[in-house]
């Protein structure tokens, strides 16, 4: 499998620079990748290529950027009617981070339907998590930077989160804001912070990358790869692959950069910040809105946030709280219910999020909170104990080629 | 699909897959070109800077042997209302041996206001005025001398002031730009 130069150019620098058998170890022959990949696999690939646009974008726009009470929102402004191609890069910038959430929001579920967090990949399900807490991190210091009245008020409801600890609570906001309001100085911290995440982002990639490449991909069937019939090389197979689902994913986020721009956003962060007045409804991003329902779900300060906090954590949790031996949902007949349950408690509770928290949506985001919580603390336990999961293939080979031995074309195949 | 074997083309005979080959990649490189030209382009002068690229001056308040230097585009520009002998010294050396030749009428537009880019065209120092071996201005960075016509005469500037595109829009006001 090793990787065989023929360019004595190529040979000079692989002997003293590794860079080529590194590629290779990454998306070329040297990394067998399970035959059985369907599209839900593309989002892994799709969010790495969504963070480099989110950074060129992010480079260009802090050109052209003042992160300065009295002149971010006319440099945004100034960004959007001066700068050559200024109103593309912004809302490529802004509708980009809504894509990067679409993305990482249907590869979690992904991994959540296939079992990816489950042995022996619990280490890569971690770092995931944490780059999702540092990807909500950098949305939230981002949408603060225009420095319009969402920007700003989001900003104070955010950060006033931590007021609702005992005694440390106060000092930390006050920390967070440096002074005693949202203001120049908590406006000059966001962007400096909002420019450095995205670059540690990079590096737990790399690190989601290395646990990944240990032990491989999971596949829709959940059974480990035994051999070379069960593969085939990353490339050209699944680069190609990847290559045509960014095709249709790129239509998609094109859709919403030149015909639909502000959609996703709110026109109030079109007034300029002004801290007497509250907008009359203020709500978060779409990508938050799921942790806002259930932010205020609860009638108490602090309950709202521990669970809030609780909802992401809880994942750190899954290896353990899941006690079925058997990975992929395809086998599972009553957790894969279970899991669609799962799936509309997600959606009521964004689409609560977005209401008014008062009647119909209130008791329906106390619903979803509820299940939200049991599904993982409840229902995956219990389940994964009592069902009875219907026969796994002997291998990946097997159900498509019967009785799982290694036909010589397969071998073929995988070794060259 | 049978065309497209290998078998069916004679060797060196483009089969279909090498033309969707080409013409994928083809279209892929176009697709790559036209989104990293926004990219390339968002750095160059935005709107409000091109609005940013005449300016006016009033002259009526420059005595003969004065200069006033304004700022047009970021750069300098030398405003001089010369005195008679800096035009007569100017003339008489324009059949003298010049690196860049350009002769005084050429470079003004009325030989009382001499009006220049205030730019070494060596690496972009601002010369002084009135100073260097030939009684116009001296880039103190690497020794720059320039005449009275701003012409450059000694030093490792190539060429002379530029004299930017400005007109009279009336007997004592200028347009530059």
């Amino acid at each position: 499998m090793a990787l065989q130069l023929q360019n004595p150019i190529l040979k000079w620098i692989e002997y003293r620079l590794p860079v080529f058998s590194t590629i290779d170890h990454m998306v070329g022959s040297g990394y067998p990748t399970p035959k059985n990949l369907n599209y839900l696999w593309n989002f892994g690939s799709l969010a790495g290529i969504v963070l480099v646009v989110q950074i060129v974008t992010g480079i260009v726009l802090a050109m052209h950027y003042t992160p300065h009470t009295s002149l971010a929102f006319d440099s945004v402004e100034h960004i959007m009617r001066d700068v050559n191609y200024g109103w593309l890069m912004r809302y490529l910038h802004a509708n980009g981070a809504s894509m990067f959430f679409v993305v990482v929001y249907i590869h979690i579920f992904r991994g959540l339907y296939y079992g990816s967090y489950k042995t022996p990949r619990e280490l890569l399900w971690f770092i995931g998590i944490i780059i999702l807490l540092a990807m909500m991190a950098t949305a939230f210091m981002g949408y603060v930077l225009p420095w319009g009245q969402m920007s700003f008020w989001g900003a104070t409801v955010i950060t006033n989160l931590f007021s609702a600890f005992p005694f440390i609570g106060d000092p930390i906001v006050t920390w967070l804001w440096g002074g005693f309001a949202v203001d120049n100085p908590t406006l000059n911290r966001f962007f400096s912070l909002h420019f450095l995440l995205p670059f540690v982002i990079v590096g737990l990639v790399m690190l989601h990358l290395l646990a990944l490449h240990q032990h491989g991909s999971n596949n829709p069937l959940g059974v480990e790869k035994k051999g070379p019939q069960d593969t085939i090389p990353f490339h050209p197979y699944y680069t190609v692959k990847d290559l045509f689902g960014l095709g249709v994913f790129l239509i998609f986020f094109a859709y919403w950069v030149f015909f639909n721009p502000n959609y996703l956003g709110h026109p109030d962060n079109y007034i300029p910040a002004n801290p007497l007045v509250t907008p009359a409804h203020i709500v978060p991003e779409w990508y938050f809105l799921p942790f806002y329902a259930i932010l205020r779900a609860v009638p108490d300060k602090l309950g709202g946030v521990l669970l809030m906090f609780g909802a992401i954590l809880i994942l750190f949790l899954l290896p353990w709280l899941d006690t079925s031996r058997v990975k992929s949902s395809r086998f599972r007949p009553i957790y894969k219910q279970f899991y669609w349950v799962f799936v509309l408690a997600c959606i009521g509770l964004l689409w609560a999020g977005g209401q008014p928290p008062e009647g119909l949506p209130l008791y329906l985001s106390r619903v979803c909170t509820v299940y939200y919580f049991a599904h993982f603390l409840v229902v995956m336990p219990l389940v994964g104990w009592f069902e009875r999961p219907r026969p796994l293939p002997a291998s990946i080979s097997e159900p498509v080629l019967g009785g799982g031995k290694l036909p010589a074309g397969a071998a073929a195949r995988g070794t060259h | 699909m049978s065309s497209t074997t290998t078998g069916g083309a004679g060797a060196g005979e483009p089969t279909r897959r090498d033309f969707l080959y080409i013409a994928a990649v083809g279209i892929g490189a176009v697709g790559t070109a036209a989104a990293i030209w926004p990219f390339i382009s968002q750095m160059n002068p935005s709107a409000d800077v091109l609005a940013l690229s005449s300016i006016e001056v009033d002259l009526s308040n420059i005595q003969t042997g004065m200069s006033v230097t304004v700022l047009w585009r970021g750069k300098p520009v030398f405003v001089r209302h010369r005195t008679q002998a800096e035009i007569d010294k100017a003339v008489a050396d324009d059949k003298a041996d010049l690196p860049d030749p350009a002769t005084d009428e050429s470079r003004v537009k009325k030989p009382e206001w001499l009006v220049m880019m205030g730019v070494c065209t060596h690496l972009g120092c601002v010369p002084l005025g009135q100073q260097g071996d030939y009684g116009g201005w001296f880039c103190p960075c690497h020794g720059s001398h320039y005449d009275t016509s701003g012409r450059i005469r000694k030093g490792p500037a190539p060429l002379n002031l530029p004299v930017p595109e400005y007109a009279f829009i009336s007997d004592t006001r200028i347009k530059i730009g």
